[in-house]
């Protein structure tokens, strides 16, 4: 065992995922959004007068949109305020868009990484690491020899100054326009932080890039932007993890993901989130996928009070692939509506999607799920396959795949299972001396198995282990 | 050596009161095979998941005890008072039984997706031996113990906060050697346990869980249903060899004579309407196979 492991196995992990510091933040916006919000973010970031301007016109987008309230048993958001949510919090830091080195950084925001684990992760051969704290990256690394062949992996803030091309062809234009729905609007507006990933043609990237996202302040949201370019023929894996402490004001996440897969190339997008028990998780996350791309999303999604989040992929070359893999699980007071859309646009496309939902103490979770086949996009395959387990009869699963099938020479599967866990099962696992908690728990691991065996190594393990302290209760 | 004892036991079904058990008296000793016999609805089944402890059912009257002594105790590093030797299985939860030498097998073993043998028995061991701990430990030390763990958790990066007492690499040599012993596919340690089993797999696995676990006492549940004569021949033997190599006191239940020919019980009891009516030596099982339990019936009631 090294020693940074020793280190880690002295904290104790609860309080790696539930504890705040006292922040001091050099600036806070005002309470509310106005375009008086929109100018001083601008201004504190000193942004071109581009991105000014998308930011205006993304906020006149999202005050013309109302909330949506009609989806067919959506998480009810109606106790959500935006105005009671402080957009943007930048951390006390001398250094514009984050420090290269650990040392550097305050001791409290080092302290709070440190629990997390970060350093520990990016020591386990990770190729980079952006960690998030409130809202500016403020560690960012990157291997040197990915630099040598042109992969940038960069603070989104960063990025928007030193490639405008890039950004501005592909910010919020294609792939998630602010019009989407009122959320990306709303990221549109007071995006802050992120990631920035450009992939040169033909590079592959073959260590995961990982980034850190976390919310530290009472009543804060958090908005990061993430771009993942990836020329033709490249390939990288993109990991992104999320916690927040609990606090008794509601927090608002909304972050935005786009993902351009150019032709032949390969992107994998994982996130374990485990936001704390009064955050609502709304996002938007999208990837276009050129000729025989291939995309791949994998995502755990825990904690939260709400989370409405539906990867979706638009399949727009001839011959390209999606797979999606969830997992949700939703304990008491949460209502965790996950799901995926995909868009096969052109023929011979081919889309797989696993859902795994493990609801407990009266909590919910929903797959909601598109499929969307266009006339001509003849010989397109999807094979749509959702599993739900409950703990108890409080607890609910609902299951809504929707398909739009335009075509008549595609292959179309689906397959739908809820069940409760077994009190036969439990009482099987007993008898061999498992107790009560245990036997539930090798049962829920055997269930989001097929899920956690495409994961990393360290990222099924964590995703084990958040399962784990879900069950037990011990998560905020 | 260990003896199960049973006495008077009364059970009832917990959802609707309905009385299966009205009264069964059995004792086991380790190293000897005892088969149960009866029809239908006599109260064998019950028997055995009441003994492992399933929450279905509620004892209404009688005792199931477990006796031990120093050799069964051997492995146990602590200091031993009269209580740790004697022990009420009724006040126990089923994971305590098994630590402390009960082990049942399944009629209808349960099938668990995504958990491979390997990984479930490794876990199933180091729970039973962490409990059997926990179970002879004294009182103030467990506080002790217990103040100790607070706060003291690894990272979610780096696995299973206790990897348990016996390794993966200790527990391969373990799960190989018994797996040999049974004369079973090395495949069988990476499969799901049970799912997509045949019959006889599951039944083979359930004397295989037994091997690992070295269970004093171990009460198998119509073993010997669903197994063709091949299969019948090696879970025959399994249980021998429970026995044998092991000193495992076995609980046999089963309909038939023919398992009994395979297995040379010691004792054969008889069970009828929720009571033990008849015990008896192997030649008992012989003359159920020909005369059948209205024999039984006749004679219970004739003399009763």
């Amino acid at each position: 065992m090294s020693s940074d492991q020793d280190h880690l196995q002295q904290t104790d992990t609860e309080e790696r995922f539930d504890f705040k510091k006292d922040s001091e933040a050099a600036y806070a916006a005002e309470k509310g959004l106005t375009e008086e919000t929109i100018h001083a973010i601008s201004d504190d970031k000193d942004e071109p007068d581009w991105m000014r301007e998308r930011r205006l016109r993304a906020l006149k987008q999202f005050q013309a949109m109302p909330m949506p309230t009609d989806w067919p048993g959506q998480p009810d958001l109606s106790e959500m305020d935006i105005n009671e949510i402080v957009p943007y919090i930048r951390p006390d830091i001398e250094t514009r868009g984050g420090v290269d080195d650990w040392t550097d950084l305050p001791d409290d925001i080092k302290d709070t990484f440190d629990k997390l684990g970060i350093p520990e992760a990016e020591k386990n051969a990770l190729s980079g690491v952006g960690a998030q704290y409130e809202s500016e990256v403020v560690y960012q690394n990157m291997l040197e020899r990915w630099e040598d062949k042109g992969v940038v992996f960069m603070n989104m803030d960063q990025a928007v100054d030193e490639h405008p091309e890039l950004v501005k062809e592909h910010f919020m234009t294609d792939c998630v326009p602010p019009s989407d729905n009122k959320f990306a609007a709303l990221h549109g507006a007071i995006w802050s932080g992120g990631s920035f990933v450009y992939v040169p043609e033909g590079v592959t990237v073959d260590m995961p890039v990982q980034a850190y996202f976390r919310m530290n302040s009472e009543g804060m949201g958090q908005f990061e932007h993430t771009l993942i370019i990836a020329e033709e023929g490249s390939e990288v894996h993109y990991i992104e993890g999320c916690s927040a402490p609990k606090y008794s004001a509601f927090n608002l996440h909304s972050g935005g993901v786009e993902v351009y897969v150019g032709e032949d190339a390969h992107v994998q997008y994982s996130t374990v989130q485990n936001w704390s028990k009064n955050t609502y998780n709304l996002n938007t996350k999208r990837a276009l996928v050129e000729q025989n791309g291939r995309m791949e999303w994998i995502s755990g999604s825990m904690g939260s009070k709400a989370t409405m989040l539906y990867p979706s992929t638009v399949l727009k070359g001839r011959g390209a692939s999606d797979n999606h893999i969830t997992i949700a699980f939703a304990g008491e007071g949460q209502d965790i509506d996950t799901g995926a859309k995909v868009y096969h646009n052109a023929p011979n496309t081919k889309s797989t999607i696993e859902s795994k939902s493990i609801s407990k103490d009266g909590g919910r979770t929903n797959y909601r799920g598109l499929v969307h086949i266009a006339d001509g996009a003849e010989n397109s395959s999807t094979a749509v396959e959702c599993d739900a387990l409950m703990f108890d009869n409080e607890s609910t699963s609902d299951t809504m795949p929707y398909m739009e099938i335009n075509e008549s020479k595609v292959d179309v599967a689906h397959e739908a299972t809820v069940g409760k866990i077994g009190d036969e099962d439990i009482f099987y696992l007993q008898t061999r001396g498992l107790d009560d908690d245990d036997a539930k728990q090798m049962i829920v691991s055997g269930f989001i198995e097929p899920i956690t065996e495409e994961l990393p190594i360290e990222y099924a393990v964590e995703l084990n282990r958040l399962v784990e302290l879900e069950m037990e209760g011990s998560l905020g | 050596m260990a003896t199960l004892e049973i006495n008077n036991l009364h059970a009832e079904v917990a959802e609707n009161g309905e009385r299966i058990l009205r009264g069964v008296d059995l004792e086991v000793n380790s190293g000897e095979i005892h088969a149960l016999m009866g029809p239908n609805g006599s109260g064998k089944s019950t028997t055995a998941k009441v003994i492992a402890g399933h929450p279905a059912y509620e004892v209404t009257d009688g005792e199931i005890t477990l006796h031990l002594d120093d050799e069964d105790l051997a492995d146990v590093d602590e200091e031993l008072e009269e209580e740790h030797y004697h022990w009420d299985l009724l006040d126990l939860e089923p994971n305590e039984r098994a630590a402390l030498g009960i082990f049942l097998a399944f009629q209808y073993p349960a099938e668990i997706e995504g958990v491979t043998m390997t990984n479930f028995l490794r876990q199933a061991l180091n729970a039973k031996l962490e409990e059997r701990e926990e179970l002879f430990e004294d009182e103030d030390e467990a506080e002790a113990e217990k103040e100790e763990d607070e706060g003291y958790e690894t990272s979610p990066m780096e696995g299973p906060a206790d990897d348990g007492e016996i390794g993966v690499a200790e527990f391969q040599q373990i799960l190989s050697e018994k797996m040999e012993l049974l004369d079973m596919d090395e495949s069988f340690a990476q499969r799901y346990l049970n799912a997509g089993f045949s019959g006889g797999e599951k039944k083979q696995n359930e004397v295989l869980q037994a091997a690992i676990l070295e269970p004093s006492i171990a009460v198998l549940d119509e073993i010997d249903s669903g197994l063709d004569i091949d299969r019948l021949n090696d879970v025959a033997q399994g249980i021998e060899r429970l026995r044998d190599e092991q000193g495992t006191g076995v609980l046999q239940i089963t309909h038939y004579q023919r398992i009994l020919d395979y297995v040379e019980p010691d004792r054969v009891h008889v069970m009828l309407d929720g009571e033990v009516v008849m015990d008896g030596d192997a030649e008992l099982a012989e003359k159920l196979e020909e005369k059948g339990y209205d024999w039984v019936r006749e004679q219970v009631y004739e003399t009763a």
